[in-house]
């Protein structure tokens, strides 16, 4: 996830600069990413929190399903996160482990942001993840959901200087 | 083993499997689970124009995540193919106030065929969930700076007041969109 608004300059500099030797990013290096997605996006489909009926059950709140995902990945994470800083692990390359903060500002992009992006999930029942996921599943017409996404992202940059943060 | 695979994994299951990514990619990488920047990236990479929020070195900072998306789509892949889709047995009342909406009282599949299949598309309800929904998904989840996973589950996960706030706007946009557009719009 992106850092916030305020702070995303001093954020990628101190990444770079953190990184400035490590060599260009190789394909090889990336595979353990397809392959956490792949079980990212087989227990997306699965746990059908990719459904857009489970979406709708839950905004209606008809149902504990998408409650007892979220709720317990929350849990899971923070435990997580909890024991990591504990035992201060380090990550596999080399840095001390550590989230990029979001940055609060006045909070105006996490309140209309996220209020447009729940009018969209709730819509599409679909968020970015999903998105793939669905695609993959065979539900073909979800790959126009994921390029009218992309054109959203882009309308957003485009728009960004000028809407409030 | 494959027969239990084969039905809907329950919450107690995927969540707290779900969770574990948090702290699988900090280690693995560093990096915090999120998807909203695979589609920065991804336009980034296509078109960036001459737009500020796209010059970044994205190959650098983002390709894990473009990776990462890749995967879950083959995970997609995987689980309709091998483990088989299920069609979501949601609560009777649930199903009668989608039936309301004209959308069928059978559930069948993830997503209602009604709605979201190619000659749906151009009608105003295929439109309005398939395009408009997917735009605004990807407008607001930029703007806010991450989506259900990024502030949903790592953002609050390690207490930023920011992810609470857009956790509990996504929730009011959901609502709204539940319970005043689409019986406004279908």
């Amino acid at each position: 996830m992106t850092t916030a608004f305020r702070s995303r300059p001093q954020q990628i500099s101190a990444v770079d600069s953190r990184r400035v030797n490590a060599p260009q990013v190789r394909p090889r290096s990336l595979i353990p990413y397809v392959v956490m997605g792949t079980l990212f996006g087989i227990i997306l489909v699965k746990s059908e929190v990719v459904s857009w009926y489970r979406i709708q059950e839950m905004f209606r709140f008809e149902s504990f399903h998408m409650y007892g995902v979220l709720g317990s990945a929350f849990f899971t994470a923070f435990i997580s996160l909890q024991v990591l800083k504990r035992l201060k692990v380090n990550s596999r390359t080399g840095e001390p482990i550590a989230l990029p903060p979001k940055v609060l500002g006045r909070g105006y992009r996490y309140w209309i942001g996220g209020a447009i992006f729940g009018i969209g999930w709730a819509l599409s029942g679909a968020c970015p993840g999903p998105l793939f996921a669905l695609v993959g599943s065979g539900i073909t017409v979800y790959l126009m959901t994921a390029i009218a996404a992309l054109l959203g992202t882009w309308t957003y940059g485009y728009f960004r200087p000028r809407l409030p943060h | 083993m494959l027969e239990s695979l084969s039905h809907p994994w329950p919450w107690y299951v995927a969540g707290p499997l779900i969770g574990l990514f948090v702290p699988a990619l900090l280690v693995i990488g560093n990096k915090p689970l999120g998807l909203s920047g695979s589609l920065r990236a991804l336009c980034a990479a296509a078109a960036p124009g001459n737009v500020e929020f796209f010059k970044y070195d994205w190959k650098r900072s983002a390709a894990w995540n473009v990776a990462f998306a890749v995967g879950i789509f083959l995970g997609g892949v995987i689980a309709a193919t091998i483990l088989g889709v299920t069609s979501p047995a949601i609560s009777a009342h649930a199903r009668d106030a989608i039936a309301g909406l004209g959308m069928g009282k059978q559930v069948t599949g993830l997503a209602p065929a009604s709605v979201f299949s190619w000659h749906a598309l151009l009608t105003l309800r295929g439109a309005t969930c398939i395009l408009l929904g997917g735009f605004l998904v990807g407008f607001g989840a930029s703007y806010a700076g991450g989506c259900t996973s990024g502030h949903g589950i790592t953002g609050l996960a390690s207490l930023q007041l920011a992810s609470l706030i857009a956790l509990i706007a996504i929730f009011a946009g959901g609502l709204f969109a539940t319970f005043v557009l689409m019986p406004l719009i279908f």
